[in-house]
């Protein structure tokens, strides 16, 4: 019986050696070219360089929380209209809610331009009426509204699959015991559902602060983010060192958010009776 | 009015998600070159399509690496998950566990950035041009995968009684025969949800083949990347079009086949209980 044990344990050998040579390897990567030059040689050059993407980084640090906010503001009352619904609606809304995820991301983005272009149906709704062109694209707003578009989905589906497991009868009881409308979102609904927010919230944080796509379409590379300058050192000033350094700052940062974010995520918790 | 409030929340939320789409789909039949005057009705961008054998190679190319990438994948992880499963020292599993969250955890531009990273390094020895190409792109797509796979069927053998397997092997299975006979049944319904993941996520990958890929194989969604950007036709919009055709009736049938097994399933259930 035991023999069996370690033969069935050797069974993930495969993975292990795999995840190791292309997930553990390509992170020592990112750390070498980080702190090497083009020769090879050690050098702390491309980090010390990196003062220069400061506006780029706080920019797209602001562009993911205002997208990431305005995600949560949206799709929070969806998840529980969808909640209160019957079960059809509800299998029926879940379904229209992943289509758009199962789009191109590139196609999702693009999309907009025609809506949103100097001559795009926006304008010409506008021109119907007599006023405008007004100018949509190429603006701070038509990058986070094209962050929202395209991770909206990601905000619902986490929440709505908490609050589905929601049980009706704590809402009632708290109503019976006195609560308002608030006082049942502030002290029941929401803590109960704070796991769906903050995984909605790190699905649509990640992807928004580190996309590149999005700010060259509906920013017309106008506003630079920490994702484009990491894409240009790669595929055009052909610079890896430069970039491996940008990489490792996007990743380091991430990790930050995310370990603020638990942590008032378990003050949260620590609150609760 | 409440319920009409309601309604009205609903509906805007599926107009900002499913107008852009709209707009495409009928600037896609567009008489003119322009992308967003509609100047008159054809089907010529379709037509186009057609002929346009750089998008029918990177379609092919597409579905090829999805295939064999998230095959490729489904056997690596469901081997990995049951040797997890079977490990018995927690900081063990901890650790590799950890280790399948960061594909899952980091941006996929880094992801990209650090594999292509690798490939060029190691290029350097093998000393062959251009090293990314369908095999840099084949590796990349199966450790994306993984984690998806392993973490699909780890649950499943969680819930599965260990001692089947054992009941099995003591009524004369060989240990290969008793999981293939009895563990495989219970988990089989997390190996088809890890390999459906695996196939779309690889199909509609673009960050990551962005950065492992080579001029000489070329994806769809690398394909739409590119015609996004130089001048666009409609054609990009043609080609979105099916695109989103075949995932509505994709994602129409799975719905249809899931009501179909719960119906089935409650129907059993009917029958036994009488």
């Amino acid at each position: 019986m035991k023999k069996n044990a370690i033969k069935a344990r050797l069974l993930s050998a495969p993975y292990l050696v795999w995840a190791a040579i292309f997930v553990v390897a390509p992170m020592g990567m990112v750390v070498y070219y980080a702190f090497t030059d083009r020769s090879g040689a050690f050098t702390l050059d491309n980090v010390l360089s990196l003062s220069a993407y400061g506006p780029a980084l706080w920019r797209s640090v602001s562009y993911a929380a205002v997208a990431t906010l305005f995600c949560l503001l949206i799709a929070y009352p969806l998840a529980y209209i969808m909640y209160r619904s019957s079960a059809s609606a509800q299998r029926l809304l879940m379904m229209l809610c992943m289509l758009p995820m199962w789009m191109n991301f590139l196609i999702r983005t693009y999309s907009w331009i025609a809506i949103l272009a100097k001559t795009g149906l926006l304008n010409q709704i506008f021109n119907a009426f007599g006023v405008g062109p007004f100018r949509f694209i190429n603006t701070p707003a038509a990058v986070i509204l094209g962050m929202v578009y395209n991770f909206l989905p990601y905000m619902i589906m986490p929440i709505y699959s908490v609050m589905s497991k929601l049980n009706y009868n704590l809402i009632e009881a708290a109503e019976d015991l006195g609560c308002n409308g608030g006082q049942v979102l502030r002290r029941v609904i929401l803590p109960l559902t704070m796991p769906g927010v903050l995984s909605g919230i790190t699905m649509v944080f990640v992807p928004s602060v580190s996309t590149f796509y999005i700010s060259q379409k509906l920013g017309g590379g106008k506003f630079f983010l920490i994702g484009d300058s990491i894409e240009m050192q790669f595929q055009s000033a052909y610079n890896y060192n430069l970039g491996a350094a940008l990489s490792l700052v996007l990743m380091l940062m991430i990790v930050v958010c995310m370990i603020v974010m638990n942590h008032f995520a378990a003050d949260e918790e620590a609150m609760l009776p | 009015m409440k319920k009409f409030l309601k309604w009205l929340y609903v509906s805007l939320i599926m107009l900002f998600l499913y107008g852009p789409m709209l707009v495409m789909i009928v600037l896609s039949f567009n008489d003119s070159a322009s992308t967003s005057v509609m100047t008159g009705f054809s089907f010529k961008w379709y037509a186009e399509l057609l002929h346009d054998t750089v998008t029918l190679q990177a379609l092919s190319n597409t579905l090829l690496l999805a295939v064999t990438s998230s095959l490729i994948a489904v056997v690596i992880g469901t081997m990995a998950a049951v040797g997890v499963n079977a490990m018995r020292k927690k900081w063990l599993k901890n650790t590799i566990l950890t280790v399948t969250n960061i594909p899952m955890m980091n941006p996929d531009i880094v992801t990209g950035v650090s594999m292509m990273l690798l490939f060029v390094f190691v290029g350097k020895f093998v000393s062959s041009k251009d090293v990314l190409g369908f095999p840099t792109l084949l590796l990349a797509h199966i450790t994306f995968n993984l984690p998806y796979v392993l973490l699909s069927v780890l649950p499943k053998l969680q819930q599965c009684d260990k001692h089947l397997g054992e009941a099995a092997q003591d009524l004369g299975c060989t240990p290969a025969g008793a999981f293939f006979k009895v563990v495989l049944p219970n988990i089989l319904s997390g190996i088809v949800s890890g390999f459906i993941l695996a196939f779309t996520l690889s199909l509609d990958d673009f960050i990551i083949s962005y950065f492992v890929s080579g001029p000489k194989f070329q994806t769809l969604p690398i394909v739409i990347f590119s015609m996004t950007k130089k001048r666009v036709k409609p054609d990009m919009y043609a080609l979105s079009t099916l695109i989103f055709l075949s995932v509505l009736i994709l994602l129409i049938l799975m719905n249809l086949l899931s009501i179909h097994a719960e119906e089935k399933a409650s129907g059993k259930q009917r029958k036994q209980r009488r």
